[in-house]
């Protein structure tokens, strides 16, 4: 009885910020302080939610925006763990890229959409880019570091046990970096979903991005604000789901205290 | 039998000085050792004389320019034998349970996984810490873990046992128990072991002979045969031969601590007012720290 009593009292605490806005949202409109029209209340977004959700437009939507943060997503961690993991390795190439890396990171992906619309049309392909691009340089930046962060005492130690460097690659240095390889790829699970909403409002005729833009344009505001809440609930799955695969390799984390 | 030999072996460093350009620092010049098979032997010397270059150098982790190292007869560029290294700073994988900790050197040299067990179980014990296989380095002690990491080195079972100051990040109770366990485990199976250490006492209780090193650029000044009585207690400690041989390792090593120390001292300055200036107080102070410190 107590524990259940805990659970909910240590969760009433994590989420008070968040009852105490809804509660604003909802009476914001209802007492006339906002436009209704312009700012529909939580009780009206979820209802249109709903409907949204028996209608079956809300899976399809959100089917379509899952399926490119995901395609995105993937060809950004495949390229961004392995290249980091390679130029880290080899510390002097790393010399080389770094100021590139920098101005690129420093590149804003929307500014570039322009860019990849001349370059590969409006279709997916400059969708998937501009995706890969957003989430592409914190994993790769992170990894990078990660890397070369390794500990270099139990690189030695392995060393002078005979190790081969194919050991002390896959049984040193990946798993020290593993770490903040995990940190850029939520970092860029982040910004993957952040790109993927400019993506569908440019050319798109799906994505909750889509949505949104096209229920602003049709004046279904309860509707806009439904897909703005999809969009926040995708993003969170999506780093729930990243922190779990984070959790299942780095386990032996648990517990460390900080400054280990 | 002799297990290391080193004859005029040589070593200098690149450095950067603090005007930017590049300086010769030679770290090991004519340094000449005998290393007996089997036998216990400390390098002891003031800090930066090179005695971890050395060691660095026995691990094959660094090279040297001149001169010739023989390892069992062979040269030690040409063979890579089984030497196992323990650092001041544990060096364990904070990933890997203290057991797979232990295996990482089998694993290595491709041991079967059940056996691999077998034998990290066996050295966790004799460490003391079997009730800890499953727990992971950032759960135990500073102590605990430098036990994990020599049962580590034990495991896997090296012709030669190399330790570079390993007991210096300890504190003295600590220090004091790892100094006794260490003899019991050499005492039990008499692995040739070089160990690096600053401090004199930890070198006369532990060894058989210990090497005394000038300032850098480092040789061997003399060796002290250190014929206290096997099998050492903590009692060695208190019997007037073990004073009379610290006083005599005293005076060995307080010229080239003050001269390490003046280089040091002086560079400081230099840096500090621009000129070199006496500070006597400051560096005898510094001499008792790091001799009488460890």
């Amino acid at each position: 009885m107590k524990k259940l009593a805990d659970f909910f009292s240590s969760s009433l605490e994590k989420t008070i910020g968040l009852l105490l806005f809804i509660a604003l949202w909802e009476l914001a409109p209802r007492a006339g302080w906002v436009e209704s029209t312009y700012l529909s209340p939580p009780s009206v977004v979820a209802k249109a939610l709903l409907a949204l959700f028996k209608s079956g437009a809300l899976s399809k939507h959100l089917a379509i925006s899952l399926q490119r943060a995901l395609i995105g997503m993937v060809i950004a961690v495949t390229f961004g763990t392995v290249l980091g993991l390679f130029i880290g390795y080899f510390k002097r190439i790393e010399g080389f890229l770094d100021s590139l890396f920098q101005s690129f990171r420093q590149m804003s992906a929307f500014a570039l959409f322009p860019v990849f619309i001349l370059l590969f049309g409006v279709g997916e392909l400059s969708k998937t880019i501009i995706i890969f691009w957003a989430s592409l340089w914190p994993i790769l930046l992170n990894t990078i570091n990660g890397v070369k962060n390794v500990d270099k005492l139990q690189v030695q130690s392995v060393k002078s046990m005979g190790a081969s460097q194919g050991f002390i690659f896959l049984k040193v240095i990946l798993p020290a970096a593993a770490p903040d390889i995990f940190t850029g790829i939520r970092l860029g699970g982040s910004y993957c979903v952040m790109a993927l909403v400019a993506a569908e409002m440019i050319g798109a005729t799906a994505g909750l991005g889509y949505l949104i833009l096209y229920s602003q344009e049709t004046f279904n505001i309860p509707d806009m604000y439904a897909g703005i809440v999809g969009l926040a609930i995708m993003g969170l799955a999506i780093n729930y789901v990243l922190r779990l695969i984070e959790k299942f390799f780095t386990s032996w984390k648990q517990g460390a205290s900080i400054g280990e | 039998m002799i297990k290391i030999q080193a004859s005029q072996v040589y070593r200098e460093f690149q450095v950067k000085n603090h005007a930017g350009a590049k300086e010769k620092l030679v770290v090991l010049d004519d340094f000449n050792l005998q290393v007996r098979e089997g036998e216990f032997l400390s390098v002891l010397g003031p800090s930066g004389c090179g005695k971890s270059t050395f060691l660095n150098i026995l691990a094959g982790l660094d090279q040297h320019d001149g001169g010739q190292i023989l390892v069992d007869g062979d040269p030690i560029k040409d063979r890579s034998f089984d030497r196992g290294l323990v650092f001041q700073g544990y060096a364990l994988l904070p990933w890997r349970t203290v057991l797979e900790n232990l295996e990482v050197g089998l694993e290595i040299r491709n041991v079967p996984k059940k056996e691999r067990k077998e034998i990290a179980q066996r050295y966790l014990s004799l460490v003391g810490l079997s009730a800890f296989a499953n727990q992971y380095p950032h759960q135990l002690s500073g102590g605990m873990r430098q036990r994990v990491s020599i049962a580590r080195v034990l495991a896997y079972q090296p012709d030669l046992l190399l330790m570079d100051e390993p007991f210096a990040a300890l504190d003295a109770q600590t220090r004091e128990t790892l100094q006794l366990e260490l003899i019991r485990i050499w005492e039990a199976d008499k692995k040739t072991i070089v160990f690096i250490t600053h401090s004199i006492d930890e070198a006369i209780l532990l060894s058989d002979r210990v090497a005394v090193m000038t300032a850098r650029p480092g040789k061997v000044k003399e060796i002290i045969d250190i014929a206290l009585p096997r099998p050492r207690t903590e009692e060695v400690r208190n019997s007037p031969e073990f004073a009379q041989i610290r006083q005599y390792a005293w005076n060995l090593i307080k010229d080239e601590v003050v001269k390490a120390q003046g280089l040091q001292l002086q560079a400081e300055q230099i840096r500090e007012t621009g000129k070199a200036g006496g500070s006597l107080i400051r560096l005898q102070q510094k001499i008792k720290e790091v001799v009488l410190g460890g």
